[in-house]
């Protein structure tokens, strides 16, 4: 996903010249070809962050449009007044590329671990958060970031995640995708969470359970419309995302949902990281099964929710 | 050129007496402060005359088209020196004098901090201390990439370089060369609680400067003619970031707010203080 993501930086910057590309202190060779063909576009300025994001956004008032690609958690904690103000204050076309978001660096610890990113971006006014499913998805993501109005967040899933988008259904920021029509449950996914929600669909599907599936790529703006059309149609909805389940895609949800007063009261569940620094290792898999993050974990909260 | 260590000499300051232009300016920042009722006082007092000396003499601007792109950009990194800015811009001609009265009210476009796409003029919202200086190096990042003629300028303060951020941008402006960047720090060597000796001491500053890769000189930031000859003579090294550092006094040109940390920022100005302080910047007149 980071590699499709930055050689899509590439190809804009080609055919773009407000198209500017900073890194902190990347790996070795990353984005060589930039580099040698459009060196004045391209920085690499060290383990400075808070000085890139606002260095970025002087380029942005100038008319740049410029990618930033990162840690997730350096771009989201470490700088986030230089965010909040240089970026969202300021209305400026920077867009933040978060590599590993949620718990891929799980063998990295607590450090390293995005799990409140989209949390404290969704309290920033014009901010956009996108979290695409996989790669096939962030390929059609990138074009759309050029001409976008105002700083946006893209959070990067490991990489070689289960290709499970599907090009029919498009893609434009701001819109989600219903993937899987249901009619008693709706599950809602940002993310490489909609791996686990279209599972956990299928095996529900074997106990006579139709599980709907709504992939919110982008968590902000939040298309409450589309959600609120599916949560209209099934009795139990269910949120399922690799964060902490305070303020992120789960909070959209419920919030949307509560002030929605359906006649009817929903029956509502979040999975999620729950109020805790993860404390294990192994790997992003070995997380998301400790808190749930799972097909298996989603199928058991939707039966509870059914009482079936 | 290799960077030399030496104990701080500050240039001799409060030496110059202020002249007209320079006691005008200040009573029109306390006109402003006697409307809104509140501001930074002596932190204003003492850019009077880099301000002055930046638009009168070495910013490149048209005021009716204040987002001209052949413009010098200007930063005040310090934002919460603005009122010396605001009266600056409004004679200058960036806005109407009558918006100075509005300062700090509901409706009026001046706040306490400089706000960018508010206020004609203002190239970034300052305020939060630490950011200026990065705007600025992306500014003239920009230039460069853009094979644009313009230069860059900013002003930090002295309690703005405890922050690391504007070490982060100084190693950046170093790294990339940019003659085409000006600093003016406004080195008073107060801060809010004390002294910046007390607080968080920067001396040697000039030879942090030089040591991150800048070229270095420093000036009584109250005299004018001096102020002019540095910057005429700036970017003192065509392969680096220009600094001068500016030996400032705090509230500088009314003895009772002079180093007066009871003065870095009021919330309610009297009409005695008003009275007090116009009265102290007559002048010979």
């Amino acid at each position: 996903m980071r590699k499709t993501s930055l050689d899509a930086v590439y190809e804009l910057a080609k055919r773009d010249r407000r198209v500017v590309f900073i890194g902190s202190d990347l790996g070795i060779g990353t984005l060589k070809q930039f580099k040698a063909e459009m060196p004045e576009r391209f920085f690499m300025e060290g383990v400075s962050e808070a000085h890139l994001v606002t260095m970025a956004a002087g380029l942005a008032l100038e008319g740049k449009v410029v990618y930033i690609n990162t840690i997730a958690t350096f771009l989201t904690r470490r700088c986030y007044e230089q965010v909040c103000l240089d970026l969202s204050l300021h209305h400026t076309n920077v867009r933040l590329i978060g590599s590993g978001g949620g718990v891929v660096y799980a063998p990295l610890g607590p450090t390293h671990q995005a799990i409140e990113d989209i949390a404290i971006f969704r309290t920033l006014p014009r901010m956009t958060i996108v979290a695409p499913c996989d790669a096939e998805e962030m390929k059609r993501l990138m074009p759309q970031t050029l001409d976008w109005d105002g700083p946006m967040y893209i959070r990067l899933g490991k990489g070689g995640d289960a290709v499970v988008s599907r090009p029919e259904l498009g893609f434009q920021i701001g819109k989600a995708l219903l993937v899987r029509e249901g009619s008693d449950a709706l599950i809602v996914t940002t993310g490489i969470t909609l791996q686990p929600a279209l599972a956990a669909a299928a095996q529900l599907e074997q106990s006579g359970i139709s599980a709907g599936v709504l992939h919110m790529h982008t968590v902000k703006p939040f298309n409450t419309e589309a959600l609120l059309a599916q949560a209209a149609r099934v009795p139990a909805i269910l949120s399922i995302e690799e964060h902490t389940i305070i303020g992120g895609l789960g909070s959209a949800v419920a919030e949307t949902l509560a002030e929605a007063n359906f006649s009817t009261p929903k029956r509502f569940k979040r999975i999620g990281i729950p109020d805790v620094f993860p404390d294990k290792y192994g790997s992003q898999a070995t997380l998301l099964a400790r808190y749930g993050i799972t097909a298996e974990g989603a199928v058991a909260e939707v039966r509870k929710l059914l009482g079936r | 050129m290799t960077a030399t260590l030496s104990l701080p000499k500050p240039p001799p300051v409060n030496t110059v007496k202020l002249d007209e232009r320079s006691l005008a300016l200040r009573r029109q920042i306390v006109r402003t402060i006697e409307r809104g009722g509140r501001g930074h006082v002596g932190s204003a007092f003492c850019l009077v005359e880099m301000l002055r000396v930046l638009y009168d003499d070495v910013l490149r601007y048209d005021a009716t088209n204040p987002r001209w792109p052949e413009r010098d950009r200007f930063v005040l990194s310090k934002g919460h020196g603005c009122l010396a800015l605001y009266v600056l811009l409004a004679e200058k001609g960036f806005f109407p004098e009558a918006e100075l009265w509005r300062f700090c009210k509901p409706d009026g476009m001046l706040g306490g901090h400089p706000e960018f796409g508010k206020i004609p003029g203002v190239e970034a919202s300052t305020g939060s201390l630490g950011h200026g200086l990065s705007f600025a190096v992306g500014f003239a990042l920009n230039a460069r990439i853009d094979k644009a003629a313009h230069r860059v300028f900013a002003i930090c303060s002295d309690g703005e370089s405890n922050e690391g951020s504007v070490w982060e941008a100084a190693l950046s402006a170093a790294k990339h060369r940019l003659s085409n960047l000006t600093v003016l720090v406004d080195y008073n060597k107060q801060q809010s609680y004390s002294t910046t000796y007390e607080v968080l001491d920067l001396d040697p500053f000039a030879d942090k400067w030089r040591a991150f890769g800048w070229a270095v000189e420093e000036v009584d930031g109250h005299d004018v003619a001096a102020l002019r000859a540095a910057l005429a003579r700036a970017p003192f090294h065509g392969d680096k970031p220009t600094v001068i550092i500016c030996h400032t006094i705090k509230g500088k040109g009314v003895p009772f707010v002079e180093n007066n940390l009871n003065w870095h920022h009021k919330n309610k100005v009297t009409e005695d203080e008003v009275k007090s302080l116009l009265t102290a910047l007559e002048g010979d007149r």
